[in-house]
C-alpha cells in the first residue's frame, strides 16, 4: 500500500518536471507575466489573449532562462487565445493528449507561475467539461473544461496535463465561478487551424 | 514512469460514471437547480430540504436530459434532506453505510457529485472528519434564516430553538470533508472510490467544511418520510437553559451543567406529568443530559408514546419524574 503510494507520489512528480520543459514564462515588457505553453518545437508558443493585450512588447523566457523576442501571429479575445511565434528550434513539446474523451473525475495537473512563483504544479480533477456547466454559459459555443483546480494569474496560458503528461488544455482565467477553467487542446488545434492554416500551409 | 497515477485516474473517472446513472437533477427553486440521488428503481429521489423552495411543480432532469414532473413525499428541515417521487424508471446507484467493513475514514479520497445542467459534475476532495452524534453538539450550526435570531451567546440561541420548536442542530453523524461543492452541488453524493454512495451533500448546515449526512442518517429518514410523510420527534413541552450545578450535586451526578426549566407548554407532557418552572433536568432515563442539543438528540422517534423518568433537581433535591413523551407537530 505505502508503495503504491509512493509510487503515486513519483508520477506526479515525474509528470511535473516532464511538463515544465514545455513550460514558458510571457512577459510583456512591464514586468507583468503570464505562463506559455510550447506547441511546435520551431518556435510556436501559445498563451492566453489577455496575458498580451494592449502590450506592444512580448518577451518569451524559457526554463534555460533564455529570453526571446517573440511575434504574435494570431490572438482571438473571445476564446482567450494567442499564437506567439519565437525565433528558436529544438524546442521541448509537450505531447498534445486527447481531449475530446475528457472524463469527468479523471486526473489532472497544472502548470504556471501564479503569483510570480515559478513553475508550480497544482493537481486535481475534471470537473466536467462542455459548453456550459450548470448555470454558467461558456462563451463562443465551444467546449470549456472546467478542473477542480484552483487557477490564478500566473497560471494564464500554461498546460493542463493528464495523467500521462500529455497536454489536454491550455489555463485560463474567467471572472466569477470558483471553478478553473481551461481551453481544451481540440478547441486550440480548431483555432490555430483557423488562423495559421495547416502544417503544410505554414512550410510554404 | 509508473501507471499508478493513470490507474488513480482512471478508478477516478470509472466511480464517477458507475454513479452518474443515480444523479438527478432538481428544479425545485427560483435560482440555479440542485442535485438528487436516486434511492429506488421505482422513482425514490433524495435531496436536500433547502433546494426544494416550493411544495409543487417541482421537475427531474433525469440522465439524457430526460425531464419528469415530481411530487413532493416529505421533508425534514431537521438533517435537511427531502424526498421526492418521480413517475418514471429511475436506476439506483449503489448506497453504502460501512455495515460491510468498508468503513469511511479520515484520510479517504472522496468525489462529490453534482448534475446541476445536463451533465455529472464531480470534485475531489478527502474525509477530514467524521463526527459522531456528542460531538457534533458542541458545533456552531449556522442556518440560513434562523441563525441571527435568539438571544446572544450559546444559553439564548439554544433556548429560542427550543421554545420556537425548531431543532436545527441535531442532525446526529455527519461526514467533513475539504470537497468544495460547487453551485448546484447540493442534495447530490459524495461517493467513494468504488463509485458508491456514502451520504448526501448539503451546504445549509454548516460554513466553512463541507458536510455531508451519512447514508445510515438517510435512510431512517427516507423510511420515516415514505411511510409517514415527516420524521417523527418527542415532544415534552418545556423551554430550558443550560445552568451550573452547585458543587454538591456537581460532585453527586458527575455533571456540572443542567437545563432550567424556564417555560411549560400548556396541555404538553411535561405540564400533564408534573414538571415545573425552575426544575433542572439532568438526565434522561440512562443519559446524563447537559444541552437542549442533548435533549433533543435523546427524543427520538423511537421515544414517541413511550414513558422516560426525567431526572431534575427540585429544591436541592435529586427526584424522578415519569413523563409519556409527545410527538412534535
Amino acid at each position: 500500500m505505502s508503495a503504491w503510494i509512493q509510487q503515486l507520489n513519483d508520477d506526479m512528480a515525474d509528470v511535473a518536471a516532464h511538463v515544465r520543459q514545455g513550460l514558458v514564462q510571457i512577459t510583456n515588457g512591464r514586468g507583468g507575466a503570464g505562463a506559455g505553453t510550447i506547441w511546435h518545437s520551431d518556435g510556436l508558443i501559445l498563451t492566453n489573449a489577455h496575458v498580451i493585450a494592449g502590450h506592444s512588447t512580448v518577451n518569451v523566457i524559457l526554463q534555460n532562462g533564455d529570453m526571446y523576442p517573440a511575434q504574435v501571429l494570431a490572438q482571438d479575445p473571445s476564446l482567450d487565445l494567442a499564437a506567439l511565434s519565437i525565433n528558436a528550434t529544438d524546442l521541448p513539446v509537450i505531447e498534445p493528449g486527447d481531449s475530446q474523451n475528457i472524463k469527468a473525475g479523471q486526473w489532472v495537473m497544472a502548470l504556471g507561475h501564479p503569483f510570480g512563483v515559478l513553475n508550480a504544479a497544482t493537481g486535481g480533477i475534471v470537473i466536467a467539461m462542455g459548453k456550459r456547466l450548470g448555470d454558467i454559459e461558456f462563451r463562443n459555443g465551444v467546449d470549456w473544461l472546467a478542473v477542480n483546480l484552483r487557477l490564478r494569474p500566473g497560471h494564464s496560458g500554461g498546460p493542463l496535463v493528464d495523467a500521462q503528461g500529455k497536454l489536454i488544455g491550455v489555463n485560463t482565467i474567467m471572472n466569477g465561478p470558483e471553478v478553473g477553467v481551461a481551453i481544451p487542446v481540440h478547441v486550440v488545434k480548431a483555432f490555430l487551424k483557423e488562423h495559421l492554416g495547416t502544417p503544410q500551409q505554414q512550410a510554404v | 514512469m509508473s501507471d499508478a497515477l493513470q490507474n488513480l485516474s482512471d478508478a477516478l473517472a470509472n466511480a464517477v460514471e458507475s454513479a452518474s446513472a443515480g444523479i438527478v437533477r432538481v428544479d425545485g427553486r427560483r435560482r440555479l437547480p440542485g442535485t438528487g440521488i436516486v434511492w429506488s428503481s421505482d422513482g425514490v429521489i433524495v435531496t436536500a430540504h433547502h433546494i426544494i423552495e416550493r411544495n409543487e411543480n417541482i421537475s427531474i432532469g433525469l440522465p439524457g436530459d430526460v425531464i419528469a414532473p415530481a411530487q413532493l413525499i416529505g421533508r425534514d428541515p431537521n438533517t435537511d434532506v427531502a424526498v421526492l417521487k418521480v413517475e418514471a424508471d429511475t436506476t439506483a446507484p449503489v448506497w453504502a453505510d460501512g455495515a460491510d467493513g468498508n468503513e469511511l475514514k479520515v484520510g479517504h479520497l472522496v468525489l462529490a457529485l453534482g448534475r446541476p445542467g445536463e451533465q455529472v459534475q464531480a470534485t475531489l476532495g478527502v474525509v477530514s472528519k467524521l463526527s459522531d452524534a456528542d460531538e457534533r453538539k458542541r458545533k456552531r450550526i449556522h442556518v440560513e434564516g434562523h441563525g441571527r435570531r435568539g438571544g446572544r451567546g450559546r444559553g439564548g440561541r439554544h433556548m429560542w430553538y427550543a421554545m420556537e420548536g425548531e431543532m436545527f442542530g441535531n442532525v446526529g453523524p455527519i461526514i467533513q470533508t475539504d470537497v468544495v461543492m460547487y453551485p448546484g452541488f447540493s442534495g447530490g453524493p459524495l461517493i467513494d472510490a468504488t463509485g458508491a454512495i456514502r451520504g448526501l451533500n448539503t451546504s445549509a448546515l454548516s460554513r466553512g467544511s463541507s458536510v455531508t449526512i451519512p447514508t445510515t442518517t438517510i435512510r431512517s429518514v427516507v423510511e420515516a418520510l415514505l411511510s409517514h410523510g415527516k420524521v417523527r420527534r418527542g415532544y415534552l413541552g418545556i423551554g430550558a437553559q443550560p445552568v451550573r450545578l452547585p458543587t454538591a450535586l456537581a460532585e453527586e451526578l458527575d455533571q456540572e451543567i443542567g437545563l432550567m426549566i424556564v417555560s411549560v407548554e400548556s396541555g404538553s407532557p411535561a405540564e400533564t406529568s408534573g414538571l415545573l418552572l425552575g426544575d433542572i433536568v439532568v438526565g434522561l432515563d440512562d443519559d446524563p443530559v447537559q444541552t437542549i442539543d442533548t435533549l433533543l438528540m435523546l427524543l427520538s422517534t423511537d421515544r414517541v408514546g413511550q414513558e422516560a423518568a426525567v431526572h431534575i433537581i427540585r429544591g436541592g433535591q435529586l427526584i424522578d419524574v415519569t413523563v409519556t413523551i409527545g410527538e412534535r407537530e
